[in-house]
């Protein structure tokens, strides 16, 4: 039981202190995250010579990083989640309801899981940016498909199975209304299912946005994200490493900070469903 | 293995590129008129009349469908808005680049991560057991784009070893090959240990040993063969995260490939381009799903005759 806690607790602390970070770390810093200052351009951080004006520094346009790594570690966050949720609700309703209907909405609903999954999301991604064009309603959009059809097959699965369970059967013959039974009897079967798929899905979302970001196709200035500042960062790795290393270790530690608590939280939900 | 299991395993390779192609076309029409999205607002009329008539964009829906379809049987993917040349021209010379990045990564994956995991699971719960599973770990929350740069500054800034991008000698493949072996390899690992556990606890292992049989030729003769399935199936799902991550990679260390090629496309709104690769990308992922069902089928005669439901 010892080394059990220990596996929850320092992903939990770790994850705390980036969230902490997030929303209070405005306290850090007077700056403001996208305010530029001429006189304080290309500004070392404390450990490479700099002043506690700027503790980790300026940018080539002078904006604290403290500030953008705030502001950006409260975009990244905040999308990925906003992703997972939209993820999670439309999957799990589609699974819901294929496992549930006749063969052209059951067979519709798998062909376009099939096609999901056919072609890596990353592509499609792109795809929709170039046809659509950036904005950063269709990048929430395009956050919120990631992963749907994994919830989908999952949840269509549990509830196939739970819908032979005998008091379903009983609820459907005294006449309860289908949607009555997913929301009352099923889903609460299937939920658990939701939750494991959402911890593995969640910094695989980060993941996503930081990498969209990054590649100059996701978040546009003047907002930014890990990403994005790891990618202006990469322009200045001679002359200036932490641009790009503090952006893109916030980003590891925080996924690697989800990844691990995900893993102790699906042991103790369901230790049947140890996926590897 | 039955012909009519064949027969089905090409339809379905047939139908996936055809659902994405026409999902694409879909898509591009969802958006109203795609000579708009892919000019300047400024255009002149007459030359967004010229791009309507390249594109046959004034026959109706179905007809356009129709051609699109015709089009892609016959090689022709239409012409990239960028150079003014076939879309295909442009993506042809980069297909051998990217082949060779994730060759060379897969088989760096499966030669470190089959032996980590098989030692991983042989010697459970000790040091290196734990290195090998943490080392998993890293590799699935480690950023591949985070990762690249690491190297650069490491191998290119500090010590000048390597190239920082470009594809000019052998060197140049030594960091986006990494770059792109080491999470698979881990995945590989964690998933040869689970496989390497179950095996070892099952009947056969047990009635094998209690026959005597020496603990290297257990290994060789019946651990190996029994986990060639699952490690065939994490093969075939591997390709799509390598297609992803050539994406990115490419694009980090200035790779000569398809996946930068297709984010310099996405920027300029270069849309047969993308098309193209789109399609590319499904047909590349459903011809390894095919290889992967029929190794299955040959892997284990069991699967070739009853219909293997389920699956991805």
């Amino acid at each position: 039981m010892k080394r059990w806690s220990l596996g929850v607790v320092i992903p939990s602390a770790m994850l705390v202190a980036v969230v902490a970070f997030a929303v209070f770390g405005d306290f850090l810093t007077p700056h403001h995250y996208s305010a530029s200052s001429l006189l304080a351009r290309n500004l070392p951080p404390v450990f490479a010579g700099g002043s506690w004006e700027y503790p980790l520094g300026t940018d080539g346009l002078g904006r604290d990083l403290v500030a953008r790594l705030v502001f950006g570690t409260r975009l990244s966050i905040g999308l990925a989640l906003v992703g997972t949720i939209i993820s999670a609700v439309l999957g799990t309703a589609l699974g819901l309801i294929s496992a549930r209907s006749g063969k052209l909405v059951g067979g519709l609903i798998l062909g376009a899981i099939d096609l999901q999954a056919a072609v890596p999301f990353i592509i499609i991604a792109l795809a929709i940016v170039a046809i659509f064009g950036n904005s950063l309603s269709l990048f929430v959009v395009v956050l919120g498909l990631y992963g749907w059809e994994s919830y989908a097959r999952l949840v269509r699965g549990g509830a196939l199975s739970a819908h032979t369970l005998p008091f379903v059967e009983a609820a459907r013959t005294i006449g309860v209304s289908s949607i009555a039974i997913d929301r009352r009897h099923i889903l609460p079967t299937v939920f658990n299912i939701v939750i494991v798929q959402a911890t593995l899905n969640f910094p695989q979302t980060i993941l996503l946005e930081t990498g969209l970001s990054f590649l100059g196709l996701g978040i546009q200035p003047p907002l930014t994200s890990l990403g994005q500042l790891l990618g202006e960062g990469r322009n200045s790795l001679a002359r200036a490493w932490w641009l790009a290393v503090i952006p893109g270790s916030l980003i590891f530690f925080t996924t690697l900070a989800i990844s691990l608590l995900g893993d102790a939280l699906r042991d103790r939900l369901d230790p049947t469903l140890r996926r590897s | 293995m039955s012909l009519s299991f064949l027969m089905g395993k090409l339809l379905r390779f047939v139908l996936t590129i055809w659902a994405a192609a026409t999902l694409v076309f879909i898509l591009l029409r969802l958006t109203g008129d795609p000579v708009a999205a892919m000019v300047p607002s400024d255009a002149p009329q007459i030359v967004i009349d010229q791009y309507r008539e390249r594109f046959g964009l004034n026959e109706s829906l179905p007809v356009q469908y129709l051609s699109y379809l015709r089009g892609i049987l016959g090689g022709d993917f239409g012409i990239s808005f960028r150079t003014g040349g076939s879309a295909w021209d442009l993506v042809a010379p980069r297909i051998g680049p990217t082949f060779i990045l994730t060759g060379l990564a897969l088989l760096l994956a499966l030669v470190i991560g089959i032996p980590a995991g098989m030692y991983a699971a042989l010697h459970r719960g000790k040091m290196l057991d734990r290195f090998v599973m943490g080392f998993s770990v890293f590799g699935f929350a480690m950023p591949n784009f985070f990762l690249g740069i690491l190297l650069i500054l490491f191998f290119t800034l500090s010590l000048r070893m390597l190239p920082a991008g470009g594809f000019d000698s052998a060197l140049s493949l030594v960091m986006p090959v990494i770059t792109l072996g080491m999470a698979t390899a881990g995945a590989y690992a964690r998933m040869t240990r689970s496989a390497v556990l179950e095996v070892l606890s099952s009947s056969f292992m047990r009635t094998a040993r209690a026959n005597g049989v020496p603990p290297l030729r257990r290994m060789t003769h019946h651990v190996a063969r029994a986990i060639l399935v699952p490690l065939v199936t994490l093969a075939g799902f591997s390709i799509g995260s390598m297609i992803a991550g050539t994406v990115v990679i490419e694009t980090v260390f200035a790779w000569p490939g398809v996946g930068r090629l297709l984010v310099t496309s996405v920027t300029d709104r270069d849309l047969a381009v993308v098309q193209l690769i789109v399609i590319l990308a499904a047909a590349t992922m459903a011809l390894s799903n095919m290889v992967v069902d029929l190794l299955y089928g040959w892997l284990d005669p069991r699967i070739g005759t009853s219909r293997r439901s389920g699956g991805a």
